[in-house]
């Protein structure tokens, strides 16, 4: 029987800082993680925390992480350098459903640190030319813009609105929240095609979504990602369950249909 | 096969078991209660019938033989993670039928919640259980006919306890070996048939309904000591600890150690985000998993009706209480 809790080593590769507080390590693993999932990252005897999977070679056998430093497993992290050893379990939860999503048009909306768990999405999206895509994406503020590099590249690709918080002074760039610039999208098309995928911060998830409702966009066209407490990753130790819900096993994606009655 | 033995008889029978079986019951720890003056009682290891308590609750249940308390993962070094040794003995447990079917409810989460857990797989491997019938209508918040509970001939020993004899129902063909002594005798296993307490939980229940009711306000009394968790004998949560050696910090292990959907901390994430902050929506979230949230995931409702939970509350929170009043509740709204 495989034991569920004993993760492999993994060694990394690479850490890079991504923005003021979020850092991207890059780890070697033969763990072959899809879009959407997380994997328990360890360290022992400081403990363990789910990640979510900002983007993997599978070939090439890595996975990258974003990361602040927020707790106990994260503060940690950073005592780490290149080539050494850190811990993983996974990959866990379902992942986006790629075969409903290609060859439409696939909106989505991220923010702040959401934007890590929708990389590898956008990247496979970008990659499938059938499939039409357009991104809006909030952050804070300026420091706060994670994957400059490779949101330069997707706007090159696809049509893309990028939106801080607060007034920066960036030429060209939107000012708000993404929710205002939701109906600027070309959404007079017909919603047969489509699918919305927003992940980012609850409130903002939550307002995004109304937005779309607002614009007639039915409910099983949208997706959103849960973030919770996953301390076991396999449907025992109870942190995440919402209703009869595991966020581990049944997330961290979900319809809206399902999303919108999981409360908490 | 169904057999009569003495008190004696029956002391050799757990005497030739106790050297292959770890022999677990409710047993009386004196002075080890809550208060002062109070007794405890507990699963504890025995090996004579004199030690079991036959005529009172327990007060803990008897999951921890199956799920420690604290339960290593495995230890870890500097180049190495272990598994260490599980149950080297097998065990027979002494319980009563409403803690047999919670075992089961355990199973479903620890076996069948799309991932199996090789801990309690390999514990359960080693275990068997005997049944002993409840005195009279149970004890006083005792609610087990309501849950359906209260009966069970899914055990490997029935036992029903008279007056220096005991009745035995073995249906298991290992335990078999033990009992040459007794002579046959048919018998019928005396369960509890109905309670004092009554309670009548509402089926099919929609969370939208009830998830902003004024009702759990009134829980915001409870002081989330999670003692209504700690003595269910269907609460399976768990939170990952590691832990290492003083001495050498480069070695140690990796703990699960119960917790507590009351206690605070249970949903906190990393940068202090925490849901179901007030002690009532807590409550909720407990009572909606035992007679709702688990029946939808497994088809059978979790709570067992052992009543510990309103035995355990030191702010005499009723659970009992809360199914009902919400039971009245919804009929109320279908009127």
């Amino acid at each position: 029987m495989n034991n569920i809790y004993m993760p492999e080593r993994g060694e990394i590769l690479s850490i890079v800082q991504e923005s003021s507080i979020e850092w991207l390590f890059k780890v070697k693993t033969t763990i072959k993680p899809l879009a959407g999932q997380f994997i328990q990252l360890s360290i022992p005897m400081v403990g363990e925390a789910p990640i979510s999977v900002a983007d993997c070679n599978h070939e090439e056998g890595w996975i990258e992480f974003l990361i602040r430093k927020v707790g106990k497993v994260t503060d940690a992290v950073f005592n780490l350098k290149p080539g050494d050893s850190i811990f993983l379990r996974g990959a866990y939860g379902n992942s986006f459903p790629m075969d409903t999503y290609k060859g439409k048009r696939v909106i989505v909306v991220a923010g702040g640190s959401g934007t890590a768990p929708v990389r590898p999405l956008i990247k496979q999206l970008i990659d499938d030319k059938k499939t039409d895509i357009e991104l809006i994406f909030g952050f804070k503020d300026q420091d706060s813009i994670l994957f400059k590099k490779e949101i330069d590249t997707w706007r090159k690709k696809a049509p893309m609105i990028l939106t801080v918080d607060k007034g920066c002074g960036i030429d060209g760039e939107c000012v708000g929240l993404v929710t205002e610039y939701i109906p600027h999208l070309r959404l007079n098309e017909g919603f047969d095609n489509l699918e919305v995928v927003i992940v980012g911060p609850p409130m903002m998830m939550k307002y995004s979504a109304l937005e779309f409702l607002k614009l007639g966009i039915p409910e099983e066209k949208i997706w959103v990602s849960f973030e919770r407490n996953m301390s076991c990753a396999v449907g025992k130790c109870g942190h995440c369950k919402i209703d009869e819900t595991y966020v581990c096993l049944e997330g961290p994606i979900f319809n809206y249909v399902k999303a919108k009655k999981l409360l908490d | 096969m169904k057999k009569l033995l003495t008190n004696d008889e029956f002391n050799s029978v757990l005497l030739n078991l106790s050297k292959e079986y770890d022999i677990y019951a409710p047993v009386t720890l004196p002075f080890k209660g809550t208060f002062s003056d109070t007794d405890l009682v507990k699963y504890e290891k025995i090996t004579t019938l004199e030690e079991i308590n036959l005529k009172d609750k327990s007060y803990y249940s008897a999951k921890e033989i199956l799920l420690p308390i604290r339960q290593t993962i495995f230890y870890f070094n500097e180049n190495e993670f272990k598994k260490p040794e599980g149950r080297t003995k097998k065990a027979l447990v002494i319980l009563r039928s409403c803690d047999l079917h919670a075992i089961e409810k355990v199973d479903n989460i620890y076996l069948n919640n799309k991932f199996s857990d090789e801990y309690y797989a390999d514990a359960k491997k080693m275990v068997k259980f005997a049944v002993m019938g409840c005195p009279g209508k149970g004890w006083e918040s005792c609610f087990c006919a309501s849950m359906g509970t209260n009966k069970t001939d899914n055990y490997n020993l029935g036992l029903t306890f008279k007056d220096g004899e005991v009745y035995t129902d073995v249906k298991d063909e290992e335990l078999l070996n033990f009992f040459d002594a007794g002579k046959n005798e048919e018998f019928e296993m005396e369960f509890v048939t109905e309670n004092v307490e009554k309670v009548t939980v509402p089926e099919n229940i929609v969370l939208e309904d009830i998830i902003n009711g004024e009702m759990w306000r009134d829980y915001d009394r409870c002081i989330k000591c999670g003692r209504c968790n700690f003595v269910c004998p269907t609460c399976t949560c768990f939170t990952s600890q590691d832990i290492f050696n003083r001495d050498n910090s480069k070695t140690g292990e990796r703990r699960r150690v119960w917790a507590s959907c009351h206690v605070d901390g249970f949903t906190t994430m990393a940068g202090g985000h925490e849901f179901r902050q007030k002690s009532g929506d807590r409550m909720r979230f407990k009572v909606m998993h035992k007679i709702s949230d688990y029946k939808k995931r497994f088809g059978t409702h979790m709570c067992i009706g052992c009543g510990r939970c309103d035995d355990a509350c030191p702010e005499y929170i009723s659970y009992i209480n809360c199914i009902n009043k919400l039971s009245k509740k919804l009929g109320d709204k279908d009127e």
